[in-house]
């Protein structure tokens, strides 16, 4: 059993293979968890398809089983496991949270209140936002 | 400070979202019952703003406008390096230093005030080229750091505590700038982490580096 740390949240993923460089998963946990399904072009993720290197593709696509590691890595997203492989962070690339910044949008994001209750920036649009940090010391 | 500001400037369609950068199991509660704030107080325990909005310490805010665009990225909220020439035993601050961090909060709430009454007008609101210029560096060293410090907090909810602490210290060592990061990693003793002997040797490392980023604001010290 492997965590997934993906932007969409958490994920139990149960037929995982896990070594320190590759992360094998089923294309339904591949697509369950990190959106990417396995086509005839490459990769791709909604309508973004992304072709393997040639010659490589094994490094990726093996049978019906998607390496996520190499596929992140590959897309310039960082990648972070634990020392047991247990848990698994698919994380961002800095060029495209750079541009996202640049596009000046306000990022959407989720988080509960001490209630529990999730509150969405998007829930506040049309209102002047003043969003600020603060911690308990 | 913000709760006033809050119901000061309701009427101008301004609001104050406010989020406790903190990953400890419990910890923003008590300040926020004593605070009881009209205005929603979020907890961000994997420090999902660190990651969007480059925030790297606290009191740092973003200002967005009602169209969802960033106005002013992330910036000290304003706080003042100030604190940095206190006396640490007495925790007294010189006057001419203590005038200039009150100086600093004053320009800042003013800012607030011109831009929730004027808008876009509002000489505080960046033109889209200037808050380009403003924003935060992102780097591929703080996204890895994030992703550890994410890593981290799963491993401390699940009590795996010894590996969690040596993968903020090490997201720390690839971040430096992140003093949310440094913070989650610190230890807390019942002086308070302010108070520790790790933080005034990391402040004092700074050297002529600003704890707190400059603000762009006129007369901002």
């Amino acid at each position: 059993m492997v965590t997934l740390l993906t932007e969409s949240g958490e994920h139990e993923v149960t037929g995982a293979e896990a070594s320190t460089e590759a992360l094998w998963c089923s294309a339904r946990d591949a697509e369950g968890a990190a959106g990417w399904v396995s086509k005839p072009e490459g990769l791709c993720r909604g309508p973004v398809c992304v072709p393997l290197p040639a010659g490589r593709e094994r490094e990726f696509v093996d049978g019906g089983r998607i390496n996520l590691a190499a596929l992140w890595r590959h897309l310039g997203h960082s990648v972070v496991r634990s020392e047991r492989g247990h848990v698994w962070v698919l994380g961002e690339s800095a060029r495209e949270r750079k541009a996202a910044l640049a596009s000046l949008e306000a990022p959407d994001f989720a988080l509960p209140d001490p209630s529990g209750r999730l509150h969405r920036l998007s829930d506040y649009r049309g209102k002047k936002i003043f969003l600020v940090t603060w911690a308990s010391w | 400070m913000w709760q006033a500001l809050q119901e000061e400037l309701a009427g101008h369609g301004f609001q104050v979202i406010a989020v406790a950068m903190d990953s400890r199991e419990g910890d923003p509660l008590p300040w926020i019952d004593a605070a009881k704030p009209t205005y929603p107080t979020l907890i961000d325990r994997e420090h999902r703003l660190a990651e969007l909005y480059g925030i790297v310490n606290v009191p740092q805010a973003v200002w967005i406008d009602e169209a969802g665009r960033i106005v002013r990225p992330a910036e000290p909220a304003g706080a003042y390096e100030g604190f940095r020439q206190m006396n640490r035993v007495t925790r007294e601050m010189p006057e001419d230093v203590a005038r200039r961090t009150a100086q600093a909060k004053a320009i800042y709430l003013d800012a607030i005030r011109d831009w929730a009454r004027n808008g876009a007008a509002s000489a505080y609101a960046f033109t889209a080229d200037q808050a380009r210029a403003h924003l935060p560096a992102v780097t591929e060293e703080s996204v890895t750091a994030q992703a550890m410090f994410r890593l981290a907090q799963l491993l401390l909810r699940r009590g795996e505590r010894e590996e969690a602490e040596r993968w903020i210290r090490e997201a720390s060592r690839l971040h430096p700038d992140s003093w949310c990061i440094w913070r989650q990693g610190a230890g807390v003793t019942e002086l308070g982490l302010a108070a520790q002997p790790d933080f005034w040797s990391r402040v004092d490392a700074l050297g002529a580096k600003r704890y707190y980023a400059p603000v762009d604001m006129p007369g901002m010290p």
